[in-house]
């Protein structure tokens, strides 16, 4: 059947509903998608937007305990919808495929991975089994896998995140399909991986003419990757523009709010005089004999302000901030809080040493008991701190709940009862409720969305400068360091690398790790990725 | 007061969490069976027209009439009334042994698990070591050894059974333990029986509760086995187990009396399983605060 | 060494620790016995130096770990020493009472696990793919209903359906020297089907688990959206990662099986080991309840240690370590 609008992917309509404890709730409120061939289509939103619902869609899939209730879905003139299960499996992996967002949790770990590369071109006999084999190595190869010959023989867990995630696209592409859905293929990886997958994805889609379906939260992300963009919310369309008009000039106030943190700029403020810690030659190592996890730490935190801890998983700023808090005792160096010297494990520290130093965890989900109420776990701190007793602390919950602008009436909720950003901002409190002098956070922002995310940051920034308390910020994100820091340190496997104030860490010359850092985070222009590559190329020639 | 304003749902869970009206068809008749088993076992004495052990008839296996509801055993007892005493001995011993071994096993299975380290180790491998012999064969050489009198058979029951309740309670305090909020209350110096108190148990309150059903339908089952084997509860004492036994030689005749006591057992296990499942089933949608 | 064969001599290390801990506790029991024992095993006119004959026969005057030595190698040896019953006359070798009646359990339990195993499977894995349909509930229903009921519950209503109602089969299971291989079959039918209905039961709803388990997981839906057909999807992607967790649910009920067969084997006075064990508890026949308790806990903990190392030796990532 030809198609008669000469698109290769028409979506109308589609309304998608999903059920949870009896309840059926819609995740696609009629959403119309039109794509050409050849054409990159980013789709951008927020969790719970039903980006990826649409990208699956797109296959004639939904996942289980979900239903359609209207609209169609057309694929090259054929109506997916409408087609047996049998033959909407022939059109899958062949014509259409999909790359998820974990490789690790998506290779079946009972199979090697060049079997599983040329599955569905084998099982649909699109190729004999050899001329399958020498056609996965040539994507191998051009997705820039190291040792592309042999890398089939491997096993999903022998191979790293970002390899696997290439190996998923060599995939993707092995039967020359005419359309694939990423959905968030680098949102897993660390920022140095994510440009060589994203620049590994671009140059092999552009090189087939292949059209895709980009989803992402992160508008930086998809505008490296996409000509158009879609921007979603609570399974509706917000704004559909190209990308570079997006970018440019975005009709939605929605779609502005994507990038919040990004506008988010702490004002420079000079630093006091007096340090509130200071760390001396820090070693730390897991178990008797183990690698050194941190090496040669050296630092000053400054009293009322923001030092931000920045580098990628496996850095060991989670570590260092663990060894602060007394959970990782250290093998060699000294702190000191306050000029007194700070006992190393948290058994030998005085409840008033325990109050002035709090950590904050990552994930208010397990940070927070599940049984207990927003009042019961603020008040814990005071009773214990500052033994407060009955109408006392109910005072003084009510307060800390305004400060974190929630307010009183939120007292008598179960932390299942609030969303993501409340559930963070209780977190927040209770370590505020100590009345603590350096709050330790540890990524509290980097599960949250874009907005929130903001919101948060704002919230501690007027903390800040209410209390004057001290932050010693982990984060993997250049922009919320730009938001909340007075001071930086770069860390590289258990190292500092670079540090002082912002502006200078930020600003070249740069050492050559933050250098490498700084520039493989996305930044809101389309040109970003081509620059980036063109730069490193032209160095690999300077060098040679 | 508590309006929706920022996506969170407005009424809180706690409140509406766990009542009967939530409760499946199935769970429901559940809990109403056994309430009626729970009454017969209080108000026995009450309710039985002839003494647990009272030869009330001089004709043995005589059959149902207007005296004799089910009839009378091998004895002349009154088959009615010892079925009355029997909810009462076989439900009173297996919930006494459920009760001992949740008390041993629960407790030492958290601490374990908050613990961790050597202790843990230690208790966790002898643990391996008293399950790595069947609980019904492992029963029957102690009570080889020891003799059968109720208080052995409760003690080696509840023994035994501990070991199960160590490993599941310790299995989910782990998980709890693990859990960022156990290493907050750690950080504020908090002590160990606030922290199992406080943290842990309401945690794992609603799986140890189902445990507990399941716990006591195992318990409730071997002893009827063991009493069943002529190994368990001894005569006089009426039991269901040893019931059918003694009614077992007339199946060969076409009586069926002992399907009397039998189904007395399945009907409290069944329904003790089908409140399980739907509790199941409404905590782990609570914990998701669904 | 290879990662695997370190775990798999590790769980057999940890297997023969369990061995060596159980022959401890079944050797205890001995220790733990009433002074006066003696004398009620050998009778009221016992004189004292029949008693102190027996006393040293048992070797209760040597020291605990020299009369473990002598009493495990014994074990090894296959001398499991005498039965206290009929004592005072002519004293029977434990093994002569218990390996007669092991094969014929043995030959029960293959029997069942022949039959129980596949249907346990074949319906498992159906319930699985059919979730939520009529099927899974009705199987569902019933298997919940089976597991709770005490096993010669089940017993009896197979007695009173195919031995009283219908009399095709009868009520005892007696084996006697001279039948041939369908009469003994037919004897062993009616224990046959109880302990595969008890059985089954379990395995059915384990199976139904794990396969669920592993269904849900991401790769699977990756395999359906690459177009792999639904039967390819079972068989080449869901199978392989099942496969642990199915080997233990057989294990488990073969270990079942272990502990099913003495109720089912007294109700159909089956002359079986559990049958003998239970006779040999209420008589307070101490060698042949240890024997008895040796076999079915040593039987036990190989199967489960055969179990564990099946799954470690099908598990990629220690076959395939980095």
């Amino acid at each position: 059947m030809a198609s008669d609008t000469g698109h290769l992917l028409e979506i109308r309509g589609l309304r998608i509903e999903g059920e949870s404890d009896g309840q059926w709730s819609t995740l696609l409120h009629g959403v119309d998608l039109t794509l050409r061939r050849g054409e990159v289509l980013g789709l951008v939103g927020e969790s719970g937007a039903g980006k990826s619902t649409l990208g699956l869609a797109a296959l004639g899939h939904i996942r289980p305990g979900c239903r359609i209730t209207g609209g169609s879905v057309r694929f090259d003139g054929i109506d997916l919808l409408a087609l047996p299960e049998s033959d909407r499996l022939k059109l899958r992996g062949s014509r259409i495929s999909y790359v998820a967002q974990s490789a690790a949790a998506s290779f079946n770990p009972a199979h090697a991975l060049l079997p599983q590369t040329v599955e569905t071109a084998v099982q649909h006999r699109l190729m004999p089994l050899q001329t399958a084999r020498q056609v996965a190595v040539a994507q191998y190869r051009r997705l820039q896998l190291p040792k592309p010959d042999t890398i089939g023989t491997r096993y999903p867990h022998q191979v790293s995140g970002g390899q696997l995630q290439r190996v998923m696209t060599a995939m993707a592409m092995h039967c020359g399909p005419d359309l694939i859905v990423f959905d968030e293929p680098t949102t897993a990886l660390d920022v140095t991986t994510q440009v060589e997958v994203l620049a590994a994805i671009r140059e092999a889609v552009e090189a087939r003419g292949t059209a895709a379906i980009y989803i992402t939260h992160d508008l930086a992300v998809v505008a490296q990757m996409a000509h158009r963009i879609m921007v979603m919310r609570h399974g509706s369309l917000v704004e559909e523009a190209p990308t570079s008009a997006i970018l440019a000039a975005p009709q939605e106030e929605y779609t502005r709010s994507l990038w919040a943190v990004r506008e988010l700029v702490k004002p420079d403020q000079p630093s006091a005089a007096a340090p509130l810690m200071t760390i001396e030659g820090l070693d730390f190592s897991y178990g008797r004999n183990g690698a050194k996890a941190l090496e040669g730490i050296t630092l000053t935190i400054p009293r009322g302000r923001t030092l931000a801890v920045v580098g990628e998983s496996g850095s060991g700023k989670s570590t260092l901030g663990r060894v602060i808090a007394g959970l990782n005792v250290p093998t060699a160096g000294r702190i000191t809080l306050d000029g007194q010297s700070l006992p190393p494990a948290l058994r030998l520290r005085s409840r008033d040493l325990r109050r002035r130093i709090q950590l904050v965890h990552q994930s208010a989900d397990t940070a927070l008991n599940p049984r207990q109420t927003v009042a019961e776990l603020i008040a814990r701190p005071l009773e214990l701190f500052h033994r407060l007793r009955g109408r006392a602390t109910a005072a003084r919950v009510n307060e800390l709940l305004d400060m974190i602008e929630l307010g009183p009436r939120y007292a008598d909720r179960l932390p299942s009862e609030l969303s993501g950003g409340q559930k963070q901002r209780v977190n927040i409190a209770r370590g505020l409720a100590a009345g603590p002098e350096l709050m330790i956070c540890d990524e509290v922002t980097s599960a949250l969305d874009q907005l929130v995310q903001e919101g948060i940051l704002r919230m501690l920034l007027d903390l800040q400068a209410q209390l004057g308390i001290s932050y010693f910020f982990i984060t993997h994100d250049i922009s919320t360091v730009r938001a909340i820091a007075d001071e930086v340190v770069v860390m590289n496997r258990g190292r500092i690398v670079e540090s002082g104030p912002r502006a200078e860490v930020l600003s070249p010359p740069h050492h050559p790790y933050t250098e490498l850092l700084l520039g493989s985070t996305p930044e809101m222009r389309p040109d970003w990725l081509t620059d980036v590559l063109a730069a490193r190329k032209a160095g690999q020639q300077a060098e040679s | 007061m508590q309006n929706n304003s920022q996506g969170a749902p407005a009424v809180s869970r706690r409140r509406r969490s766990l009542s009967i009206a939530s409760a499946s068809l199935a769970a429901r008749i559940g809990m109403i069976v056994v309430l009626i088993y729970l009454l017969v076992a209080l108000f026995a004495p009450f309710l039985a027209p002839f003494g647990e052990a009272q030869v009330a008839s001089s004709i043995p296996y005589a059959p149902p009439d207007g005296t004799f509801l089910l009839g009378t055993d091998q004895l002349g007892r009154d088959q009615f009334s010892r079925l009355i005493y029997g909810a009462r001995n076989s439900m009173g011993i297996a919930l006494a042994t459920t009760l001992i071994s949740f008390t041993v096993g629960g407790l030492v299975g958290v601490i374990s698990a908050v613990l961790g380290g050597w202790v843990d180790q230690l208790i966790s491998r002898l643990v391996d070591v008293i399950m790595a012999i069947p609980q019904l064969i492992f029963a029957l050489i102690l009570l080889s050894i020891a003799g059968s009198s109720i208080p052995n058979l409760i003690l080696i029951i509840a023994l035994l059974d501990s070991t199960r309740v160590f490993r599941v309670s310790r299995s989910v305090a782990m998980n709890v333990a693990a859990m960022e909020f156990i290493e907050a209350a750690h950080l504020r110096g908090e002590r160990l029986p606030w922290i199992i108190r406080r943290e842990v148990l309401p945690n794992i309150m609603p799986t140890l509760v189902a445990e507990f059903g399941l716990r006591f339908c195992f318990a409730f089952l071997t002893i009827s086995a063991l009493s069943f084997l002529g190994l368990g509860i001894q005569p006089p004492t009426a039991d269901w187990g040893s019931m059918v036994r003694e009614a077992s030689a007339l199946i060969a005749y076409g009586n069926l009396t002992l399907f009397i006591p039998a189904g007395a057992i399945a009907v409290l296990t069944i329904s003790v399983n089908l409140i399980v499942d739907w509790f199941l089933d409404k905590a782990s949608g609570l914990r998701n605060g669904q | 060494m290879h990662p695997l064969i370190r775990t798999i001599l590790q769980r057999l290390a940890l297997g023969g620790i369990a061995l060596f801990a159980v022959s401890v506790v079944v050797f205890s029991a001995l220790e733990f016995l009433p002074g006066d024992f003696a004398t009620s095993v050998l009778g009221r006119n016992a004189t004292p130096e029949t008693v102190e004959a027996f006393r040293d026969e048992l070797g209760l005057n040597l020291p605990p770990a020299e009369r473990y030595l002598g009493w495990i190698g014994g074990v090894l040896r296959g001398d499991l020493g005498h039965s206290f019953a009929g004592r005072a006359f002519t004293p029977r070798a434990v093994s002569d009472i218990v390996l007669p009646r092991l094969a014929n359990t043995l030959f029960l339990a293959a029997i069942t696990a022949a039959i129980a195993v596949p249907v346990a499977l074949l319906l498992g894995l159906m319930a699985a793919l059919y979730r939520n349909t009529r099927f899974d509930r009705i199987v569902n229903a019933a298997t919940l209903s089976t597991v709770a009921m005490p096993e010669f519950l089940v017993a009896y209503l197979v007695i009173l359906v195919l031995a009283v109602k219908l009399p095709a089969f009868y009520a005892m299971s007696t084996l006697s020297p001279g039948m041939d291989l369908t009469e003994k079959l037919q004897a062993v039918a009616l224990p046959v089907l109880t302990l595969s209905l008890v059985i089954i039961a379990h395995m059915m709803r384990m199976t139904r688990a794990a396969i669920i388990g592993v269904l849900a997981s991401p790769y699977i839906e990756m395999a359906r959206l690459k177009g792999v057909r639904p039967w390819r999807v079972i068989l080449r992607h869901a199978l392989p990662n099942a496969l642990a967790p199915i080997v233990n649910v057989i294990a488990f009920s073969l270990a079942y099986l272990v502990v099913g067969v003495v109720v089912t084997e007294v109700v159909f006075v089956y002359p079986g080991i559990g049958q003998t064990m239970v006779d040999a508890v209420r008589n307070r026949d101490i060698p042949v309840v240890q024997a008895c308790t040796l076999i079915f806990a040593a039987t036990y903990i190989l199967l489960n240690l055969l179990a564990d190392i099946i799954s470690i030796a099908t598990s990629p990532r220690l076959l395939h370590a980095k």
